[in-house]
This record gives C-alpha cells, sequence and structure tokens, in this order.
C-alpha cells in the first residue's frame, strides 16, 4: 500500500461578491490531480506561480478544505475525518515551509516553538518535553543553549532548522515542504538540502517537495509531477521528464534553466526562442476547449503526459 | 583604456551603528567600459546592494559615509552637488529593483509612472511622452501597449509589472543600468524572458548594465565580466567564461561547487563552513574568508591580502588559491569547475 493515495482531488475557492457576499464564481486551484507517494521517496511538485502546487500541498495537509476528492493516507481517507480521528492523523503529516522569516512566531522562544505540537498532541511532564526539545536540537545541529533563544537571533538556515526540528518532533511519516530553500542563499541552500536527506534515511521520511527551482527538484527527488493551472501536464521519474520531456510546457519549462557554461549562452538562448515559437504555435493542441491541460496518457509504467 | 563609463576607486560605505561606522564596502576599486555587463555576485551580506545604492546615492545621509571616488564619465558622484546628481540620476543613470510589485506605484496607471521621469529630465510636450512611452512598451516586448498604457500594476502578471520598471528605468535613455536582483522575484521562464530581453537592449542599444546578484545562473547568461564579493571586498574578478571555466578564489570555487548541479544525483551538495560574518564582528585583518576555510595553513594567507592580477584581467585576493583544496579533493586534481563533468 502506498503511504498516501491522492485521488481526482480539487481545491476550489469561492469569489464572493453582490447582495449578502453570495459566491459568484470559483477559483478551480487544483483541479482534478492524481498521484501517489511510495514510502520514503521523495515527490517533486513543479510549477509556475499560481499553477495550484502549493494549494495541493495544503490540502493535504488540511489548511486548506477540500473540495472533492480523496486524500488516503495509509488507506484512510483523512479528507473526510472528523474530530479526535482527524487529529490522530493528522500528527503523521507535517509541513517545512518557505520563509523561515515569517513561519516562526518571534515572540517565542526556540523551546516553546519546538515544543508546541508536542503540547498539542501529547502529554508530557516537563521535564519530559524539555528532554524531547533538547534531543531535537541536537538532531538538527543547533547548539543546546539555543533553547533560550528567539529566532530573531538566528541566521536564516539556522531558523530553517528549527522550522524542520518542530516539524520532526511529533516522529511524523510525511513532510510536506513547501519551497524550503528558496528564501536561502546558495551555500545554506545547499546545507538544509544535506540534512533534509540525511534525515529522511534517519526517520525513513517520505517527502512531497513543492518547489519552482528546477535546479532543486533535479538534484532532490525521485519522481516529478508537473502542473498547470490545477492539473498535472506530465508525471515521471527525474531521468524521464529531464531527458525525455513529451509536453510543450514541460519542454517550455526545461528550457528556462540558465545555462552554466557562459560559452554555450547563446546557443541556449537560441534553442529557447525556438521552443517559445514551438510553444506559441502548438500549445493549443495540449489543451481541452476551455484552457485546461488534458487527460494524463501513459507513456511507459512510471512516465506520463497530458498529450493526444 | 579611457571608454570608462564608470569608474570606482576605492569606495567604502560606512554605516553607523550605535555611535560606530562600520564598513559594508570595504575599499572596492573597478570599471564599466560602454556596452559592457558587469555582474557582482556574493551572498546577502556581502555588500552588493551596499554598493548599488552607494552608486545612486539611496543611502540615507544622516547614517552613512562614503569614501572614495565614483566616477561618472568623469564627474566623481560622491562629491557633486545634489541639483547636478538629480539631473544625472533617472536620466543617464537608470535602476531596476528586485520586486516589481513594491517599485511600482499602485495608485498610477503604468503609462503615468513611465512618464514621470520624462517630465523631470526631458523637454517633452505632453503627446510626445505619450507616443514615447507606447514605444517604449513595445521595445520591452509589451504587445498590446495602448491597454497596458492605462493599466494599473495590478492589473499586470510579475513579468509584464517587469517589464514596465524596466521600462520605467529606460524612460531617458540612459546610459548605464543599474540592476538589484532583476530576475530573483520571477517564475524561471519570466526570468529567461527578462534575461535575454536585457541582452537584446545591450546588443540593440549602446546601454552598460551593471548586475547585482546571488544567482549565478543568471551571471552566466548575462554577465560579461563578473565580480565575486565577499564580507564588503572583492575577492575576485574576470570575464565571465575564465570564471566558470578556471575561478581560483576559494570562495568562488566553493561557491559554484555548492550549486545542485546538472545530474541528478542523491549525493551530497558542498557545504560552505560557518556563516557570513557580520559587518559588526568582522575580522577586517587577514584574509576575511580564512575562518570558513580552517584546513588551509595559515601560512597560505597574505597578512594584508591584496588583488592578484594572475592572468590579463583575471584578479583575486590574497595568495591562499594556490594551495587551496576541498577537503575531500585528492590533493592535486582540485583545478575541477563546474563544467569540468
Amino acid at each position: 500500500m502506498p503511504l498516501l493515495e491522492i485521488k481526482n482531488l480539487h481545491v476550489h475557492y469561492p469569489i464572493r461578491g453582490g447582495f449578502f457576499r453570495r459566491i459568484v464564481d470559483t477559483v478551480q486551484a487544483v483541479d482534478g490531480i492524481s498521484f501517489t507517494l511510495k514510502r520514503g521517496e521523495t515527490y517533486g511538485l513543479v510549477g509556475e506561480s499560481g499553477c495550484g502546487k502549493s494549494s495541493a500541498g495544503r490540502a493535504i495537509i488540511g489548511l486548506n478544505r477540500v473540495t472533492s476528492g480523496k486524500v488516503l493516507f495509509e488507506g484512510i481517507d483523512i479528507a473526510q475525518l472528523r474530530g479526535q480521528a482527524r487529529s490522530n492523523h493528522r500528527k503523521e503529516i507535517q509541513m517545512i515551509f518557505q520563509d523561515p522569516y515569517s513561519s516562526l512566531n518571534a515572540q517565542k522562544t526556540v523551546h516553546s516553538i519546538i515544543a508546541e505540537p508536542l503540547r498539542n498532541f501529547e502529554r508530557l511532564s516537563s521535564k519530559e518535553e524539555l528532554r524531547r526539545v533538547q534531543t531535537l536540537l541536537d538532531r538538527v545541529g543547533l547548539s543546546p543553549e539555543s533553547i533560550h533563544k528567539f529566532p530573531h537571533q538566528f541566521s536564516g538556515g539556522q531558523r530553517q532548522r528549527i522550522g524542520i526540528a518542530r516539524a520532526l518532533a511529533l516522529n511524523p511519516k510525511l513532510i510536506i515542504a513547501d519551497e524550503p530553500v528558496s528564501a536561502l542563499d546558495v551555500s545554506v541552500q545547499a546545507q538544509v538540502l544535506n540534512f533534509m536527506q540525511d534525515i529522511q534515511k534517519e526517520f525513513n521520511l517520505t517527502y512531497l517537495f513543492i518547489s519552482h527551482d528546477l535546479g532543486v527538484i533535479r538534484h532532490f527527488c525521485d519522481r516529478i509531477g508537473i502542473m498547470y493551472k490545477g492539473r498535472f501536464v506530465e508525471e515521471g521519474t527525474v531521468e524521464e521528464i529531464y531527458n525525455n520531456p513529451q509536453h510543450m510546457y514541460t519542454k517550455r519549462l526545461l528550457a528556462a534553466i540558465p545555462e552554466m557554461d557562459p560559452v554555450k549562452r547563446a546557443e541556449k538562448a537560441k534553442q529557447r526562442r525556438w521552443i517559445q515559437a514551438q510553444y506559441e504555435e502548438t500549445f493549443d493542441r495540449f489543451l481541452d476547449p476551455d484552457g485546461k491541460a488534458l487527460e494524463l496518457k501513459k507513456i511507459t509504467d512510471t512516465h506520463s503526459a497530458a498529450v493526444q | 583604456m579611457n571608454n570608462n563609463l564608470l569608474d570606482i576607486q576605492n569606495l567604502r560605505t560606512s554605516f553607523h551603528i550605535k555611535g560606530k561606522a562600520y564598513a559594508a564596502v570595504d575599499g572596492v576599486s573597478f570599471t564599466i567600459q560602454e556596452n559592457e555587463i558587469v555582474a557582482i555576485v556574493g551572498e546577502s551580506g556581502c555588500g552588493k546592494s551596499a554598493l548599488a545604492l552607494s552608486i545612486m546615492g539611496l543611502h540615507p545621509t544622516k547614517t552613512t559615509t562614503l569614501e572614495g571616488q565614483v566616477a561618472f564619465k568623469g564627474e566623481n558622484l560622491l562629491t557633486i552637488p545634489q541639483a547636478r546628481f538629480d539631473q544625472i540620476r533617472g536620466k543617464e543613470i537608470g535602476m531596476i529593483f528586485q520586486d516589481p510589485m513594491t517599485a511600482l506605484n499602485p495608485l498610477h496607471p503604468v503609462g503615468r509612472q513611465i512618464e514621470e521621469s520624462m517630465g523631470q529630465h526631458l523637454a517633452l510636450a505632453k503627446e510626445e511622452r505619450r507616443n514615447r512611452t507606447l514605444e517604449l512598451l513595445k521595445q520591452v516586448g509589451i504587445q498590446n501597449e495602448q491597454r497596458v498604457y492605462k493599466q494599473y500594476p495590478h492589473e499586470l502578471s510579475g513579468g509584464m509589472r517587469q517589464r514596465v520598471v524596466i521600462a520605467i528605468a529606460l524612460a531617458c535613455d540612459p546610459v548605464l543600468l543599474v540592476a538589484d536582483e532583476p530576475t530573483t522575484a520571477l517564475d524561471v521562464t519570466i526570468q529567461a524572458q527578462i534575461s535575454d530581453l536585457l541582452k537584446e537592449l545591450q546588443n540593440r542599444t549602446k546601454l552598460s548594465i551593471l548586475l547585482i546578484t546571488h544567482d549565478l545562473g543568471v551571471v552566466s547568461e548575462l554577465a560579461d565580466r563578473v565580480i565575486v564579493m565577499y564580507a564588503g571586498e572583492i575577492v575576485e574578478m574576470a570575464e565571465v567564461a575564465t570564471l566558470f571555466h578556471y575561478p581560483l578564489h576559494p570562495y568562488t570555487r566553493s561557491l559554484l561547487k555548492s550549486l545542485p548541479g546538472q545530474q541528478s544525483t542523491k549525493t551530497a551538495l558542498h557545504v560552505i563552513e560557518g556563516i557570513v560574518p557580520s559587518i559588526q564582528k568582522l575580522d577586517r585583518s587577514g584574509c576575511r574568508f580564512a575562518p570558513r576555510i580552517r584546513w588551509i595553513p595559515e601560512q597560505a594567507h597574505e597578512n594584508d591580502p591584496q588583488l592578484h592580477e594572475v592572468a590579463p584581467g583575471h584578479f583575486v585576493r590574497c595568495t591562499c588559491y594556490e594551495s587551496f583544496h576541498f577537503p575531500d579533493d585528492h590533493i592535486g586534481d582540485d583545478n575541477n569547475a563546474i563544467t569540468g563533468n
């Protein structure tokens, strides 16, 4: 059984207006996506801003309401659960946020930030709680004295580690990381990515990694889903997507990765112009009459694309 | 060479913190030629934005001291009267800011915002200003310029807004563009479009660009020459191809090595030990990068590190690059640039 199975997930936001603020229209942020996560793997959700990747992540963890569809976590539809049953499962999924500057409460000490999930879900004596927080701090490589400090006393990379310690506090099985390194400098980014890989092995974690950075995704993920306007346009292993992209949108996204060899940049710019021209000419063929992506079609066992 | 458009000599920008002055830009010298794109790279805290703001004269004068020389076409911008500076800034030097949403005024249509600086600097009639604005919008790749002219910033996408910001910077035909992280806040495909646009503008007009960024991908795509900054100083300066193929300074090499590579490998990325020192805690004697490469013996560093010209146009600070190797390298094969794979 896969750890997580998403079936035809829809997340729609109402637009209210007019008399009594009635619902006049909806934004279909996530419009029917399906994918599965195997235990211990890293799945990358990629797309440009507004494609619905963050909405999907937030719906899975329960921060957005699921409009329709199933979120099966170990076979149980957690989108339908309420009350105690929901909160029992809620512990198993945790989130790492993008901006380590705004995702930590500036008025709380590191101790109470990391202890908060423990206080919500487990009844511990203050001694036990302190011990757990100390172990977590040690695990993410922060010094023991940082327990009494406040977030502003740390660098960006250290703050992201505090966020990771908080996510690890309840021993989750799945971690949803929404752009965890895009606000960080390259060298700090390397630190955090390495660290996330270490703890993945140690705790046998599964990651849903949401990002727009194709370089980071390529380095970090096993499989990738590419989203466009709330739907998948292509899904496959890293090798399949990067070496044999099928959908025009994927091709255009890959062409936009900067060329790291300045000698070849003119060639790359030419290739980009060519793909852009092709994109403008043929993109209609990849869309249904509503301007949404077509149904996914299987190409190999692991690779599928929304092509005709 | 006397076609230096911008000639910066020994620039020192100090911030006053609790009664003491700390230099964020600490003795920086370089030039920009006509029709050249010079990129300044470094991580946050290296002084690259402080440098850009010093050139534009945008630091608050009460809490900042500027020393040295910023000569633009032979005039030192640090000493000329404010009235003269106002004639140059916005006319001959344009600026592009990082975040197009905060750089634009949400209350005015974009056409009016582009015309604003023309009103200051050019003697044009209302109708001429309007025509020129429409022309500019077309130049930066906006197709339905008549409509966009009347639209407000919130009606435009991120890429369109950044194009408008570029149009504002170009409004008075500048010869130098200072671009502070022009693509950072944008999506990948839009990033590529904006870099292609800047490159095209350089080719078509006689424009020079000072590009400030932390993104080595943008540097590789755009720059003619690259300056790497660390802790307020230039640590390496070279032609773009040289810098990417034969990086010398330990900091440059570490930065290039810490990028997620082109292959999908689940091996660990290179991590630079320690953190960028804050300007108050920075030790200003000796090699400033030394604390982050402790495995290199102390005698490898100079006491007072200078910029050495190791090949024509290729400058490196300190002598530590000669004996530098990564801790996990086999000594001897340490000349691998990122393109060496």
